[in-house]
């Protein structure tokens, strides 16, 4: 209103077009624009998902075989779901120290809700979120994933 | 230009050779009946195809691309399946009034598509007052918008209509007095003439800036009258589901759907034939080998072409826009449009007065 009372009748008028048409502008510069649809089941050779999508929790593991887990336990704890289980083991290391490393990491795919929680709760970046998404499956299951690779183990500090 | 009109006198001089004259000409009125039934069909067939692409290209999209190449089968897929579903009777309604409403809004179009120069000789309705024709009865739809919001006993349909008649009646005016001006140039009613008269260049030139003006009006105005883009409050889906049609089914919603394209149709096809010359090809003064390729095209198609244009501006005004409020369509429509075009078809005798005009 306070706008309205600002323009005079004629003035109105005017600045009423000229706004007019800037939106045609932009509406046809949109027309003329590459489109964003995505043709999915055709296209699934090149498909390519945007960074930040959340597909399936994954470990990255390096060439060595090594994740960097060191089975806090604390993506467990911040997952409203329950959908992570660390299941740790202590094993005792040359110089006689006791020591928790990672047995396995449960996954459970199905109760997932891709808040990404706990991916922002891990202090190493062990885990992050892939661009997999096709996760159809027969049997829940299967949905129940084991994270890490077997034989792999924690990456030793340079220190 | 072919002329058509050899074409019809041989078939009305080879029918009235074999049987009495007015067994001929309720031959050919049934035929003609036929044929303009058939074309309304297609082109809303050929209308609701390119609104969804339209629609999808302004919103970065692509729209159907699943049924037949680019989706071109889709329309005809929804058609067959709007005319197998079964039209439902209500209780407590009106029930004669509910059933003749989408029949009243269907026959207006009908009316005014008719009156259409589709090419040279191809006028079905053509007589002295054939502008006063159509205004008058493309307005009978609003009574059918009226009934159907009053017969289906619902509030949403009788809020939707009473919005749809405030509106139309309101736009009534600055699209007759739009249309008045362009007589004021043109001098005559009757729409062959009108299309004849610009064989020398259109009534958008020949008239210049009044012209132009009254086009834009015009444009505005038709958008109105069709409840279309940014005046659509009628059927506004966030308020009223579906406005006066909410309670039709099958078929009978069917025929608002095809009105309601075939109006846009109409009204892009009324401001081709008055400003944009009708079926007359594209001629620039001087250029002769110019305007011989241009005479070549036929006239059938300069004129879908130019009423085609002229919808593909009005999908894009719908397109761009959101809806309005209906005090802000009241105050566009009298206090912005009615006296701009009072002020431009005084500026129109003006220039015809003294001869300003080309």
């Amino acid at each position: 209103m306070n706008q309205k009372e600002k323009h005079s009748y004629l003035d109105g008028l005017l600045h009423g077009i000229i706004s007019l048409l800037t939106g045609m502008k932009t509406t046809i510069t949109v027309f003329f624009r590459k489109k964003t649809t995505e043709q999915y089941p055709e296209n699934r050779a090149t498909l390519k998902m945007f960074d930040r999508f959340r597909g399936t929790l994954t470990m990255p593991h390096n060439e060595q075989n090594e994740h960097r887990c060191v089975a806090c336990g604390l993506c467990q704890m911040a997952c409203p779901n329950d959908t992570i289980q660390v299941i740790s083991k202590t094993i005792e290391t040359e110089d006689g120290k006791k020591k928790k490393i990672l047995d396995k990491y449960e996954y459970d795919l199905g109760s997932c809700i891709f808040c990404q929680l706990c991916v922002n709760a891990c202090p190493h970046d062990a885990i992050t979120f892939d661009q997999d998404f096709e996760h159809a499956v027969f049997d829940r299951s299967k949905l129940v994933m084991t994270l890490n690779h077997p034989g792999s183990h924690v990456v030793e500090k340079k220190s | 230009m072919f002329d058509f009109s050899i074409i019809t006198h041989w078939i009305h001089q080879a029918l009235t050779s074999l049987m009495p004259e007015g067994l001929a000409i309720l031959i050919e009125c049934v035929v003609i009946g036929v044929c303009i039934i058939l074309m309304y069909a297609l082109l809303a067939i050929v209308l609701i195809y390119m609104e969804r692409k339209i629609c999808a290209f302004f919103q970065c999209r692509l729209g159907p691309n699943r049924v037949g190449k680019w989706g071109t089968i889709q329309v005809i897929c929804d058609v067959l399946k709007m005319l197998t579903k079964e039209i439902i009777d209500l209780k407590h309604s009106d029930r004669f009034l509910y059933n003749l409403a989408p029949f009243m809004v269907i026959i207006a179009s009908f009316l005014t598509f008719a009156c259409l120069p589709m090419s040279k000789g191809l006028e079905v309705l053509d007589f002295n007052v054939g502008v006063f024709f159509l205004l008058a009865a493309s307005s009978i739809g609003v009574i059918g918008i009226l009934l159907a919001g009053w017969g289906s006993n619902n509030k949403f349909s009788l809020i939707g209509a009473m919005r749809s008649g405030a509106q139309i009646i309101s736009y009534e005016l600055s699209i007759g007095l739009s249309i008045l001006t362009m007589v004021v140039l043109m001098g005559t009613m009757q729409i062959s003439e009108i299309v004849a008269q610009q064989a020398d260049g259109w009534f958008i030139f020949k008239g210049h800036i009044p012209a132009v003006i009254a086009f834009i009006i015009y444009l505005i105005a038709g958008n109105a009258e069709t409840n279309r883009g940014p005046f659509d409050l009628p059927e506004a889906e966030s308020e009223l589901t579906a406005g006066y049609h909410t309670e039709y089914s099958g078929m009978h919603f069917g025929f608002f759907y095809l009105a309601e394209y075939l109006n846009m149709f109409i009204v892009a096809g009324i401001a081709a034939t008055i400003f944009l010359g009708g079926w007359m090809p594209f001629h620039i003064v001087g250029l002769d080998g110019f305007n011989a390729v241009m005479d070549y095209i036929p006239g059938f198609i300069w004129f879908f072409g130019k009423a085609f244009f002229v919808v593909f501006l009005l999908m894009w005004i719908k397109w761009t826009f959101p809806r309005l409020r209906i005090d802000q369509i009241l105050n566009l429509e009298w206090k912005y449009l009615v006296p701009i075009s009072m002020v431009n078809l005084i500026l129109m005798v003006l220039i015809v007065v003294l001869k300003l005009h080309f």
